[in-house]
């Protein structure tokens, strides 16, 4: 029997050997991670400048000076390795996005220029998490870096598909807060698409992305089996009197917990930030003051803190701020170590300023936190919840800025003009 | 001055074996001492009537071995030798060769014929021996019949070996006039007859002005069918030949004749003996190709411009067309699955049938459906296997809506005939149409698939059973299981495949032990299956996976202690010991990527690790490739881990990256090398030097095989990212090769679709190469010595920008090259990217662009432009 000519396959033989789909897998995974560790050092490169550790928090400095103070500082700091980060696995992972998440300080006087320079929008209540797409699945991490879902999503990469376009690895990155009642996950902003970084991208730059990518994608679809839930993205508002009246009481399709300011000019930054802000009332949020360990609140201010070796108690702040300090004794007493993270309740409410630094004065201990709490208390947090208890920031206080704001405009644009 | 060679040429033939070296040892020595003398011999002997046949015919032979070599360097060198002798020895070699065709020995003709073409394939292009063509025609009518047959055959022969542009048309005229004038019915000698008919299939491609010509066209195409029907069954082949070469070459020219070649191809299909009725299915099979690959070409939504309209004959010939294919299944020959290279009617027939169900879809589905149930049950098994033959055709190209239906129906049919049928042929073709049914039925991408979790427990303990069956029937029940689990790769948790992981493996693994294994490929089609049911593992059947490793690696372990075996075993060892490395690379990536089970699987790694460094001791190609692929697949598993491995490894890396013969395992060797800078980082620093300097010599050599230069280049990337500043005392090295590469390929005009694939693969890899380099410089204080070349890296983009030729990868990489220039040498090229014209206009572009990858990228690199200008 003659064989078949050579163009010809016979239709009851294979195509392509296995052999030859290994060497061609083998090709394309090489080219995928080729091009993966590309896209990586790009993204990576652009964001050394904010991913290293938190910046120090000094609440009266100018934010657009902090900003630039914070970035010369980080460059030569190197406790923390972006390069390798990216290539962590299992704990590790949990440990680096516990660190990744910009997180808002608490907003205890009004900023300036906030009609002009920040964004505002009303939080959705529930679960703050990093959103991972990459690999056909689709991650979310709390704030204490422990998985709350694996789920395939329509987000890119996010799920196991034929259609995928580009290398499958390559990852995208949300920020976003997971809402129980409707099971959706509120995107609160966007740190990585597709392997490029946002993080070294303004606040302006990162909605406009968000808002444009995100609806290419087919993440904001109702939930089906290869989508499991739902994203969307939330309505931010230019933060003038209409935008802030929107967020406070305009209706959503979530349960607001609060108001959040962005600065408009802020790169996306790890950690505890000014340029990015929370504020709520008992109109907009149905959790002002903190609660205990049992839901309560407490007849006296209760504030996590961190123990320090010297028996110093800190908030997480970077450096963190001694807030006040136990005993030895009673340190031993209470089985506590080096690094616990321990409620304590205010004796005396009032408010003392020893050298520059808010001083608590005798502290009451209630006990150890459970262990979910990854962080102790932010000071502005701790100033917040006081403030909250007597002389709160009121919803009145922000229009008034806002107002006054505008009406001085020009003697500031003087002012600028003269300086220059 | 010729030598006398005729005792020599005739003891390099003798049975001999002393005398047969010593022959040999004396023609290679009397070329290297004069080569112009050792030719002339040559010619001399061929043409000489008094000298035996024997001799004549090796003569004729080293000659045309002078002329001519399969390794494109080899000829090129060839060519040039030939070219550079002295004119009166090239004039006195073509004499003798032209005279030659006057001999009455059939095969002195035919070898000059040949020798000749090599000649002129040196010659006409560079405008030499301009005559040649005219004297052959000069008295084409007044010589004898073996004179204008061995003509003929000549200008067949040229016309094979020279490009059709360095003929003028009035050359190619004369040619054709000749050619069809000897295939003409009126020719009276069937040896003149047939070799016109030969030379017209290679003159061809020089006809294209004819063939636009209806006047012309019409002649040759009337010659050509009434060739068809010649009573020399060796002019029908030819001439169904020439029409399969017509059908693809000039389909758009085809419509005035497609009745009268229906009508011709259906009777030799029915009644010619088989090479001819091979042909005329072959001229179906063909115009399949072409109106499948322009389908396709209206489908593709990015291009949608095929040159080429189509004219729907497969479509418009179906109700006669399909009937006559159907009838050739029924012409199965007894042993025909037993043996591999088979090729018959029914072969022939089932595989145009399946083209047709490609190029037509749905409308085939009522055309064959009476057939099948018409036959399905005949008590004449070869009923039954045409039947399911035809049906298995089917199955890629009508929808899977359509085909659902009939499936549903027909698979408790094929589960019970693969168990029960007593016909070895019906088991085979059924257990076949199976996995043709898993293949295009079932998966992700199907939206209902026809396999449920209820029948798939049924048809896996019926294939598993038929893994038992003789080896043909068993081979294909392995490669059904190949396509059901392929299915299944994107299942994730829920695959119905879970619960019978253990038998799966238990019984493929006792298939692979057969003592009739290496029967029909039953031993490799079973581990391709083992492969794909570990590539569709997941969390919970990991641990199974893991207790396979230590069975593959004993079964390494033993073809590696393996001693004193004779040639035909020393052959299958290599083939088991490639299927066992394919298998670990296979269990290797998917254990590594599944986040549970890699550190379980780095337990087994220094084992595994040991193991493939005494497989690198044996010489076998396949066996090499295997084993650097599972490398790779460990490299990148283990992460910087695999740096205690790279002391003993690194002598085979480097025995890889030095092998031109086979350059499949030098390229699979350069792609390793990017897996171990990803995995090693810094740590691969030692190496580097040893690495970089055989790359350099690999790009520098004529030898090495093109294909490898792309990736070698993209490789001098990885190896910068992975050692960042480090690379800098490389750079003096490698730039000026990116430079002169850049150039070359900026430049390049692509004459054809696989010139332009490959200028764009040296493109895309000279880029990665510029990424690599620039992101590891990246906030190095010697990123100053980038500088200088960014100038160029500019230009060479700006260049292929001007060509318009790129494609969307190259593109993609271009676009990141700007940014990483502007990200990394930042205000230092501010300047020399404003001035750029691709830098505005190819983002600006690109922008708007369809694929996101790109859109993407060309956004990327805008902002890190923006920074690098600003700043």
């Amino acid at each position: 029997m003659a064989p078949p000519p050579d163009h010809r396959r016979p239709i009851k033989r294979a195509a392509i050997s296995d052999q030859q789909r290994r060497r061609e897998v083998a090709l394309r995974l090489q080219a995928d991670r080729r091009s993966d560790a590309q896209n990586r050092a790009r993204q990576l490169a652009s964001s050394v400048l904010s991913l290293g550790p938190e910046p120090a928090t000094e609440p009266e400095v100018e934010p657009e000076q902090e900003m630039s103070e914070a970035s010369g500082q980080l460059a030569g700091r190197s406790d923390f390795d972006p390069v390798r980060a990216a290539r962590l696995r299992g704990p590790e992972v949990r440990k680096w996005f516990a660190r990744q998440l910009m997180l808002p300080e608490w907003m205890v006087d009004v900023p300036p220029s906030l009609d002009r320079d920040w964004y505002v929008f009303p939080r959705p209540s529930g679960k703050r998490c990093f959103v991972v797409s990459s690999n056909g699945t689709t991650i979310s991490r709390l704030r204490n870096g422990s998985i709350l879902h694996r789920f395939p999503s329509n987000l890119p990469n996010g799920a196991r598909a034929k259609d995928v376009s580009g290398p499958a690895s390559s990852y995208s990155i949300l920020d976003c807060i997971f809402h129980e009642p409707d099971e959706t996950y509120y995107v609160i902003d966007m740190v990585c698409w597709r392997g490029y970084s946002l993080y070294d991208c303004t606040a302006e730059f990162r909605f406009f992305w968000l808002n444009s990518k995100l609806s290419e994608t087919g993440a904001s679809d109702p939930p089906s089996q290869y989508h499991r839930y739902r994203f969307n993205v939330v309505q931010i508002y230019e933060c003038n009197l209409a935008g802030l009246q929107a967020s406070y009481s305009g209706q959503v399709p979530y349960v607001k917990d609060g108001l959040l300011f962005f600065n408009k000019h802020a790169h996306y930054q790890a950690g505890n930030t000014p340029l990015a802000l929370v504020w709520k009332d008992n109109v907009c949020s149905q959790y002002v003051l903190d609660t205990d360990s049992k839901g309560q609140i407490p007849s006296q201010q209760q504030v996590v803190l961190e123990l320090q070796n010297d028996g110093n108690l800190t908030t997480s702040d970077d450096p963190p701020v001694a807030l006040g300090s136990l005993s030895r004794d009673l340190i031993a007493q209470s089985g506590l170590r080096v690094g616990n993270l321990v409620r304590v309740a205010i004796k005396d409410e009032r408010m003392r300023l020893v050298d520059g630094k808010l001083d608590l004065g005798e502290l009451q201990l209630v006990g150890k936190t459970n262990h979910s709490r990854a962080f102790a208390d932010t000071y502005s947090k701790v100033l917040f919840q006081h403030a909250a208890r007597h002389a709160p920031l009121r919803i009145e206080d922000l229009v008034a800025s806002i107002q006054s704001n505008s009406s001085m405009d020009n003697s500031q644009a003087l002012d600028v003009e003269m300086e220059g | 001055m010729a030598l006398e060679v005729t005792q020599i040429l005739l003891n390099a033939q003798s049975i001999d074996a002393a005398t047969r070296n010593h022959a040999e040892e004396s023609l290679k020595q009397i070329q290297e001492q004069n080569l112009p003398a050792f030719l002339l011999s040559l010619s001399a002997e061929l043409a000489n009537n008094n000298k035996p046949i024997e001799s004549r015919k090796l003569a004729g032979l080293i000659l045309k071995n002078a002329l001519d070599a399969k390794e494109l360097h080899r000829k090129n060198d060839l060519a040039q030798r030939w070219l550079s002798l002295d004119l009166a020895t090239k004039t006195q070699i073509k004499t003798s060769l032209l005279q030659t065709f006057s001999s009455p020995v059939s095969d002195a003709r035919s070898t000059a014929a040949q020798v000749i073409a090599k000649v002129a394939g040196i010659e006409l292009p560079h405008n030499q021996w301009p005559e040649l063509i005219g004297s052959l025609l000069s008295n084409i009518h007044q010589v004898e019949t073996h004179v204008k047959q061995a003509t003929l055959e000549t200008l067949g022969y040229v016309c094979e070996e020279v490009d059709p542009q360095v003929v003028d048309q009035e050359q190619v005229n004369r040619i054709l006039t000749a050619v069809v004038q000897g295939m003409n019915a009126t020719e009276t000698s069937s040896d003149v007859r047939l070799a016109a008919t030969r030379a017209l299939y290679n003159a061809l491609g020089f006809a294209q002005a004819n063939f636009t010509n209806d006047m012309e066209r019409d002649y040759i195409m009337r010659v050509v069918c009434e060739a068809t029907q010649s009573s020399d069954v060796k002019i029908r082949q030819a001439a169904f030949e020439c029409l399969v070469a017509i059908s693809s070459t000039y389909y758009e020219k085809l419509a005035p004749y497609m009745q009268d070649i229906f009508n011709i191809t259906s009777k030799a299909v029915r009644e010619d003996e088989e090479p001819v009725a091979l042909q005329a299915i072959e001229f179906w099979s063909s115009i399949c190709d072409e109106e499948i690959d322009i389908l396709d070409d209206y489908r593709s939504e990015y291009t949608g411009d095929s040159d080429v309209p189509c004219f729907y004959f497969i479509k418009q010939a179906l109700p006669a067309l399909v009937p006559m294919l159907l009838e050739t299944l029924l012409k199965q020959e007894e042993d025909q699955d037993q043996d591999e290279g088979a090729w018959n009617i029914a072969m022939a027939g089932g595989t145009c049938l399946g083209l047709v169900a490609r190029t037509v879809g749905d409308e085939i589905v009522p055309l064959v459906m009476p057939f099948i149930e018409e036959n399905i049950s005949k008590p004449d098994w070869r009923g039954r296997e045409a039947a399911t033959y035809a049906f298995g055709s089917i199955l890629d190209g009508p929808s899977p809506g359509k085909l659902a239906p009939i499936v549903n129906v027909a698979l408790n049919f094929m589960l019970a005939a693969l168990s029960r049928d007593p016909n070895n042929h019906v088991k085979d073709t059924t257990a076949w149409t199976l996995g043709r049914i898993f293949e295009f039925l079932h998966g992700a991408a199907v939206e209902t698939s026809v396999i449920t979790q209820e029948n798939c427990q049924q048809i896996l303990t019926v294939l598993l059973q038929s893994m038992k069956d003789v080896p043909n029937v068993a081979e294909k029940a392995c490669g059904a299981l190949y396509f059901l689990a392929q299915g299944y790769e994107d299942e994730g948790s829920v695959s119905p495949l879970t619960p019978f992981f253990q038998d799966i493996f238990q019984m493929l693994l006792f298939v692979t032990h057969r003592e009739d294994a290496t029967e029909s490929n039953l031993r490799t089609s079973a581990y391709e299956a083992l492969n794909e049911v570990v590539r569709c593992s997941n969390d919970e059947t990991a641990p199974i996976v893991m207790q396979l490793i230590p069975v593959i690696m004993l079964e390494l372990h033993q073809t590696v202690e393996a001693q004193k075996l004779t040639s035909d075993e020393r052959d299958k060892q290599n083939d088991l010991q490639g299927l066992l490395c394919g298998c670990l690379q296979v269990i290797i990536q998917k254990m590594g990527s599944i986040e549970g089970s890699k550190y379980a699987f780095m337990q087994y790694a220094d084992q595994i690790m040991d193991l493939l460094l005494k497989v690198f001791a044996s010489r076998n190609a396949t066996v090499h490739e295997e084993a650097m692929l599972a490398i790779g697949a460990l490299a990148y598993t283990a992460g910087p881990n695999f740096a205690k491995y790279m002391p003993q490894f690194y002598q085979y890396l480097e025995m890889g990256l030095q092998n031109f013969e086979e350059y499949q395992i030098c390229a699979i060797t350069v792609g390793v090398v990017g897996d171990l800078c990803r995995a090693l980082e810094d740590k691969i620093l030692p190496y580097c030097d040893g690495i970089m300097t055989q790359l350099l010599k690999n790009l520098s050599s004529n030898q090495l095989h093109r294909s490898v230069k792309p990736p070698i280049f993209s490789c001098f990337g990885d190896i910068a990212l992975a050692i960042g500043e480090n690379f800098e005392k490389y750079l003096v090295y490698a730039m000026p090769m990116l430079q002169s590469a850049a150039e070359l390929s900026a430049h390049a005009v692509s004459q054809d679709d696989e010139m332009l694939e490959y200028t764009n693969q040296l493109r895309n890899g000279i880029l990665e190469a510029y990424s690599g380099i620039l992101q590891g410089f990246k906030s190095s204080p010697k990123t100053q010595a980038l500088v200088p070349y960014a100038a160029h890296v500019l230009q060479f983009i700006d260049t292929m920008y001007g060509g318009r030729e790129m494609d969307d990868a190259v593109m993609k990489s271009a676009l990141g090259v700007l940014g990483d220039l502007a990200d990394t040498l930042g205000s230092h090229v501010g300047p020399l990217i404003s001035q750029s014209s691709s830098s505005k206009d190819l983002i600006e572009e690109c922008m708007v662009y369809d694929d996101p990858l790109i859109r993407e990228s060309a956004e990327w690199a805008k902002l890190a432009i923006n920074r690098a200008v600003s700043g």
